[in-house]
C-alpha cells in the first residue's frame, strides 16, 4: 500500500560466495559467524526501536492542536473544567517528565491510557489487532499469491500481449486512490442503486444481529470481499512487478536450456525450475509488506468503517489523543522491525549465498 | 451485476493450431478465476444474511464519533451525551415544541422572593431500571457529588457553580440555594443518577473515578432506553424501558452503527443498513432527495457561522501578546469589514444556499431569544460603497497598488484562517477575500487544520478566524464567552473565541442572569447582541441548516424538535427516537429479503461456472504442448 514496487535491498546474486566446508574447525567457527551475525541484528533491531519510541513521542507533541480544547470543542465547559482535565492527562507537567513517564510505562508494556477512550492503549490495541490481522493478512495473501502468479507468466513472455495487458492492468489499479476505489465498489456493489441489487454490506465487520460462530463467520466474510478486494487491487501490483522482472532475469540462465533439452514441457520448465528461483527476491518485499500489514490499511479501514487498527489511529489522530497515536506508532514501527529482523534471520536460511 | 458479466470467459476456442504465446485472453480468464474464486469465499450460502430483522421495530442509526465514556460525570463527546440524554433523565427538559423548559423528573418549580432559594417538586412515579424508585435522595446525591468532587466535575460543574448548598426537604422536593440568582436554573440538563449504585462505585474508585468508564450493562437508569450493549467501533445497543414514567418508547431497540466514512453511511441508508443519517453536506443531502423510502429533513440550524477579528489579543490583567493587526483595534475598520461582506452570498456560495443569512447571534429557532437588527438598528448592511467611505474619512488612505494603509502608517494586509475540514468555511474563506479586496483590504487566506487554527486563536496569532457555535435553548453559555472574565488568565488559556471585553456587555450579561421573567431576559439577550453586533469582533454570518435524512419503510414518523422545522438527532430531550413510531413490518421486510437471496445464488452460481470454466482452461493449456 505503501511506496513504488520496490526492488529487493539484498539482490540475490550479491552476496558472499558460501566458503567450502573444510573440517570439523570450520563448522564451529562457522557457528561463532552465525551468533554474532544474529546478535548484531537483535542489537539493531532494539537501537531501531529505541530511537522509534523517542522520536514519536516528541514528534507528536509538534502536533498543532490541543487535546484538552479539542475534545471540548462545542461543549459547555469552565476554565476549571479544562484545568482538570489537563491534570488527568498529564498534560500539566513538563515535557521531560511526561517522557520519562511514558518510557518507564513502555518498559512494563504499559503503552499508558487515551485520552478520548479513557481506557488503556494496550488494550485498545489488542481488541483492533485481530481485525486488522484479518483483513490485512488475507488482503495480502491474496494479492502475493495474485500477483506471483500473474507476474510469473508475464515475466516468462516479456513484451507479449499478455505482459502487456496484464502489467497495464496491475498499474492501473496501483495508481488509482484507495479511497476512491472503495467508494466506488460500495457504490456499484452495496448500495442497490438501480439495477444492481446490494450485494454486500457497505461497512462494518459483522451483522450486530449474527449470533453463533457459523453465523457470525459467513457475516464476516461476507463484510470481507469489498474491503479485500480493493486491497488486493491497489497492492497487487508490486508482487508482479517483483516476480515479473525476477523471472526475466533467470529465463537466460543455461538450466532453462538443459530442462528444456531434457524435453519438458514449457509450463514446467516454468514452474518447477524457473519460478522457484525467481521466487527469492520477493521474499524480502513480501516479509517487508508484513510488517506494515497494521499500518497499511488505514484507507481501506476507514472507508469500509473496518474496526481495525487503522480506524483507530484515523480517530486518534483528529484529537489529537497523543496517549493513542504515540502508541500505535510503536507497534507500527515495532512490527516493521521485527519483520524485517525476520527476514534477515530468515534469508540466509532460504539462500546460500548469504550465509555469514 | 455488471462487473460479474464483464469478467465471464468467453467461450473457449474451437480446436486447430494454437499458437504458443499464450493469448491474452487466457491471461484475462486467470484474472476472472481468481476474482470469481474471491466472490465465491465472501459468497456462498449467505442469502438469509440479507434478511436480517433490523427492519421492524429498531432503528438503526449510522454515528462516527466513538465514545469517550458511559460515565454521566465525565463523558464529553456528542454522541455519548446524547446517549446518556434517554439513560438518564434530568429534572428539566426541552419542550419538544417550542424549546421552552419542560418538566422531566421535577413536575413543579419555583424560585422563593430573593431569587436564592429553587424548589423543585418530583414526581412519584420514577422509577430505576433496577425497580428502585428515584427519590430526592439520588438528585441530592448527584449534584453534591459535581460539587464536592473534582473528578465528577468534569460534564457538568459548570452548571453547579453557583450552588450554596442542595437538600431534600423530604421524599420529592429538592432545595437548591444559591450564591447569586442565575436564570439557567430552569436548564439543568443534568443526568440524575441511581445513588445506590453510584455511591459504591465512586467510593471504589476514588481518584481514579475520572478514568470509570460505566460500561456495565445493562446501566441501571431511569430514562425511556437502557443502554445493554457496546462494542467498540461496530455498534452500541439500547433496548426500550417499557416502564418509563412516560410511557415506553414504540421501538424496541435503537442501535448505533460505526461508519467512518459519511459517504457510505449514506449508502447504507440507500441499502437499507441503516435507518437514519445526520451531519449530512448538502451535496450527500441533494444526492438523497427524491430517493424511494428516504426522507430528507432539512431542519433550522442550531449553529451560528462567524468569523471573528482580532481586536488585540490580551489577559484579563491587560498584558497584550500576539501579532493581531494593530489597525484592528479600531472599531470602524472592523464595521467596514462586515459592511464590505454580503452574508447572502455566503449562503449561496458556502452553503449552497442551506443556510439562513444571519442577523444576531442566537439563531431564529429561539424565537424570543433571536434579535436581527433591522430599520434604524441594521447599521452594517452589505454596503461596500458606504464601507470604502467610512474608511476614506477615518484616514485609511489606499496605497499604488489600491491596498489602503492605517492612518499609523501599516498596509492592511490581514490573514485570515479557515477550518479545512468544512467545506463552507472553506469556500466563505473565497467570498471573503474578494469582498475585502473590493474596500481595499488584502487577506492572506489559511486554510488550516482545526489544531492549527486552534493554536493561531489561542495565541493571538490572527486577525480574521472563523468559528462557530450550537446555542442551545438557553443561551447564556454562548454570551458568557464574550464577557471579560473569559479573557485569558495568561496566554493560551482563553474561554472564548473573541479577545472581546466590554463593560456595557457586561452588566447586560450579569442583568439576563439574574432576571427570571422570561420575557423581561429576552429583552435583555438581544441587546446583548446589539452590542456584539455593533463592536464587530464576533460577526455572524449564516445559520446553516441540519441536513438529515431517514427511511420511511423503517419509521413512519418521528418527533423534531422545534416542532415544526426542527431536527432528529441531537435534540435537547429525548422526543425523536422515544416517539419514533416504526413502519409496519411487511414493508420493510418486502424492502431488503428475497430480491437480494435470488441474487446471492445468481451470484454464486456465476462465481461457480467462473470457477470451473477457468480449471478447464487451466487444464487444457498445461496439457497443449502434450496434444500438439
Amino acid at each position: 500500500m505503501t511506496g513504488a514496487p520496490t526492488t529487493s535491498d539484498r539482490p540475490a546474486g550479491a552476496g558472499a560466495p558460501a566458503a567450502p566446508a573444510a573440517a570439523g574447525a570450520a563448522g564451529s567457527g562457522r557457528l561463532a559467524r552465525a551468533l554474532v551475525y544474529v546478535a548484531g541484528r537483535l542489537a539493531t533491531a532494539a537501537v531501531s526501536l529505541a530511537a522509534v519510541v523517542a522520536a514519536g513521542f516528541f514528534l507528536f507533541r509538534i502536533l498543532p492542536g490541543d487535546p484538552v480544547r479539542a475534545m471540548t470543542e462545542g461543549r459547555e465547559v469552565s476554565a476549571e473544567q479544562r484545568e482538570e482535565l489537563r491534570r488527568q492527562f498529564g498534560l500539566d507537567r513538563s515535557l521531560g517528565e511526561q517522557f520519562l513517564d511514558y518510557a518507564s510505562g513502555l518498559l512494563r508494556l504499559d503503552l499508558g491510557t487515551s485520552f478520548q477512550y479513557r481506557e488503556p492503549v494496550a488494550e485498545l490495541i489488542l481488541d483492533r489487532l485481530g481485525p486488522t490481522l484479518l483483513l490485512a493478512g488475507t488482503g495480502t495473501v491474496v494479492a502475493a499469491a495474485l500477483g506471483l502468479f500473474l507476474g510469473a507468466r508475464a515475466g516468462w513472455r516479456p513484451g507479449g500481449r499478455g505482459d502487456r495487458v496484464n502489467t497495464a492492468v496491475a498499474l492501473f489499479f496501483w495508481s488509482v486512490p484507495t479511497f476512491w476505489l472503495g467508494l466506488l465498489l460500495i457504490v456499484v456493489l452495496a448500495s442497490g442503486r438501480g439495477f444492481v441489487p446490494d450485494l454486500f454490506p457497505t461497512g462494518g465487520m459483522v451483522d450486530p444481529d449474527a449470533t453463533g460462530p457459523g453465523e457470525i463467520a459467513l457475516s464476516t466474510a461476507r463484510h470481507m470481499v469489498l474491503p479485500v478486494t480493493t486491497m488486493v487491487a491497489v497492492i497487487y501490483a508490486q508482487y508482479l512487478m517483483i516476480m515479473r522482472s525476477s523471472l526475466m532475469d533467470e529465463k537466460g540462465a543455461d538450466y532453462l536450456t538443459t530442462a528444456r533439452a531434457k524435453g519438458l514441457r514449457d509450463s514446467l520448465v516454468r514452474r518447477r525450475h524457473a519460478v522457484p528461483n525467481a521466487l527469492l527476491p520477493t521474499v524480502t518485499l513480501v516479509f517487508l509488506n508484513l510488517g506494515q500489514v497494521v499500518s497499511g490499511v488505514i484507507l481501506v479501514e476507514t472507508v469500509f468503517s473496518w474496526p481495525g487498527l487503522g480506524q483507530l489511529f484515523y480517530s486518534g489522530l483528529r484529537v489529537p489523543d497523543l496517549g493513542l497515536v504515540q502508541g500505535l506508532f510503536v507497534v507500527f514501527a515495532a512490527s516493521v522491525i521485527l519483520m524485517n529482523l525476520l527476514a534477515d534471520l530468515v534469508y540466509p536460511l532460504l539462500d546460500p549465498r548469504v550465509r555469514p | 451485476m455488471s462487473i460479474l458479466s464483464a469478467r465471464r470467459p468467453s467461450p473457449p476456442p474451437a480446436d486447430g493450431p494454437r499458437p504458443r504465446c499464450s493469448p491474452v485472453g487466457t491471461t484475462a480468464r486467470r484474472t476472472a478465476a481468481t476474482g470469481a474464486a474471491l466472490l465465491l469465499l465472501g459468497g456462498t450460502g449467505l442469502a438469509p444474511a440479507a434478511a436480517d430483522d433490523a427492519g421492524a421495530d429498531t432503528m438503526t442509526i449510522a454515528v462516527s464519533q466513538q465514545v469517550d465514556s458511559f460515565n454521566p460525570f465525565t463523558a464529553q463527546l456528542a454522541v455519548t451525551t446524547n446517549i446518556l440524554r434517554h439513560v438518564y433523565d434530568s429534572l428539566l427538559t426541552v419542550d419538544p415544541e417550542t424549546n421552552e423548559p419542560a418538566p422531566a423528573l421535577a413536575e413543579e418549580w419555583e424560585a422563593g422572593e430573593d431569587g436564592l432559594t429553587w424548589t423543585f417538586h418530583l414526581r412519584d412515579d420514577a422509577v430505576f431500571t433496577d425497580d428502585e424508585p428515584l427519590t430526592a435522595d439520588d438528585v441530592v446525591w448527584t449534584f453534591t457529588t459535581i460539587m464536592e468532587n473534582e473528578a465528577a466535575a468534569i460534564a457538568y460543574g459548570n452548571y453547579v457553580a453557583g450552588f450554596e448548598s442542595v437538600t431534600a426537604t423530604d421524599d420529592h422536593t429538592v432545595v437548591v440555594e444559591l450564591d447569586e440568582p442565575q436564570a439557567t436554573m430552569t436548564s439543568l440538563a443534568v443526568p440524575i443518577v441511581p445513588r445506590h449504585v453510584w455511591e459504591p462505585i465512586l467510593e471504589q474508585e476514588g481518584d481514579a473515578f475520572a478514568e470509570y468508564t460505566n460500561e456495565v450493562f445493562p446501566l441501571v437508569g431511569s430514562g425511556p432506553f437502557v443502554l445493554t450493549e457496546h462494542d467498540r467501533g461496530r455498534h452500541i445497543t439500547l433496548e426500550a424501558n417499557p416502564g418509563h414514567w412516560r410511557g415506553g418508547p414504540e421501538l424496541d431497540r435503537v442501535v448505533l452503527r460505526y461508519y467512518s466514512e459519511k459517504d457510505a453511511a449514506v449508502e447504507a441508508l440507500r441499502s437499507g443498513e441503516v435507518s437514519f443519517v445526520y451531519e449530512l453536506t448538502d451535496a450527500q443531502a441533494t444526492s438523497l432527495e427524491g430517493t424511494d423510502d428516504i426522507a430528507v429533513n432539512i431542519a433550522d440550524g442550531k449553529r451560528f457561522q462567524a468569523f471573528t477579528v482580532n481586536p488585540g489579543a490580551e489577559t484579563q490583567d491587560g498584558e497584550a501578546f500576539g501579532d493581531g493587526h494593530p489597525a484592528l483595534s479600531d472599531r470602524t475598520l472592523r464595521q467596514a469589514i462586515v459592511m464590505a461582506i454580503d452574508n447572502d452570498e455566503i449562503v449561496d456560495k458556502a452553503h449552497n444556499g442551506q443556510a439562513v443569512a444571519a442577523g444576531g447571534y442566537v439563531p431564529p429557532r429561539y424565537e424570543d431569544f433571536h434579535w436581527s437588527p433591522e430599520g434604524a438598528e441594521e447599521t452594517l448592511a452589505f454596503d461596500p460603497d458606504a464601507a470604502n467611505a467610512m474608511l476614506d474619512e477615518a484616514g485609511y488612505e489606499p496605497d499604488e497598488d489600491g491596498v489602503r494603509v492605517s492612518p499609523e502608517g501599516d498596509r492592511l494586509e490581514l490573514r485570515l484562517h479557515a477550518h479545512a475540514d468544512r467545506p463552507d468555511n472553506v469556500q466563505a474563506a473565497l467570498v471573503i477575500v474578494e469582498r475585502l479586496a473590493d474596500i481595499g483590504i488584502e487577506v492572506e487566506n489559511n486554510t488550516v487544520d482545526p489544531g492549527v487554527l486552534s493554536d493561531a486563536l489561542h495565541e493571538g496569532e490572527y486577525d480574521l478566524i472563523f468559528t462557530g457555535w450550537t446555542v442551545n435553548p438557553d443561551p447564556d453559555y454562548v454570551f458568557s464567552i464574550h464577557t471579560c472574565g473569559a479573557l485569558p488568565a495568561e496566554p493560551g488559556t482563553m474561554q472564548g473565541d473573541a479577545y472581546f471585553c466590554d463593560e456595557e456587555y457586561d452588566e447586560l450579561y450579569e442583568a439576563q442572569l439574574a432576571e427570571y421573567d422570561r420575557a423581561a431576559r429576552a429583552e435583555i439577550v438581544h441587546e446583548l447582541q446589539q452590542v456584539l453586533y455593533t463592536e464587530a469582533v464576533v460577526n455572524v454570518l449564516a445559520y446553516p441548516n441540519i441536513l438529515e435524512a431517514y427511511r420511511t419503510d423503517h419509521v413512519a414518523s418521528l418527533q423534531a424538535q422545534p416542532d415544526p422545522g426542527g431536527n432528529i438527532w441531537g435534540q435537547d430531550g429525548y422526543w425523536a427516537w422515544w416517539s419514533a413510531e416504526p413502519a409496519a413490518a411487511d414493508e420493510a421486510a418486502a424492502s431488503s429479503g428475497p430480491s437480494s437471496g435470488i441474487m446471492w445464488a445468481l451470484g454464486g452460481g456465476a462465481a461457480l461456472l467462473l470457477v470451473v470454466g477457468a480449471v478447464v482452461l487451466v487444464v487444457r493449456r498445461a496439457t497443449a504442448g502434450d496434444r500438439e
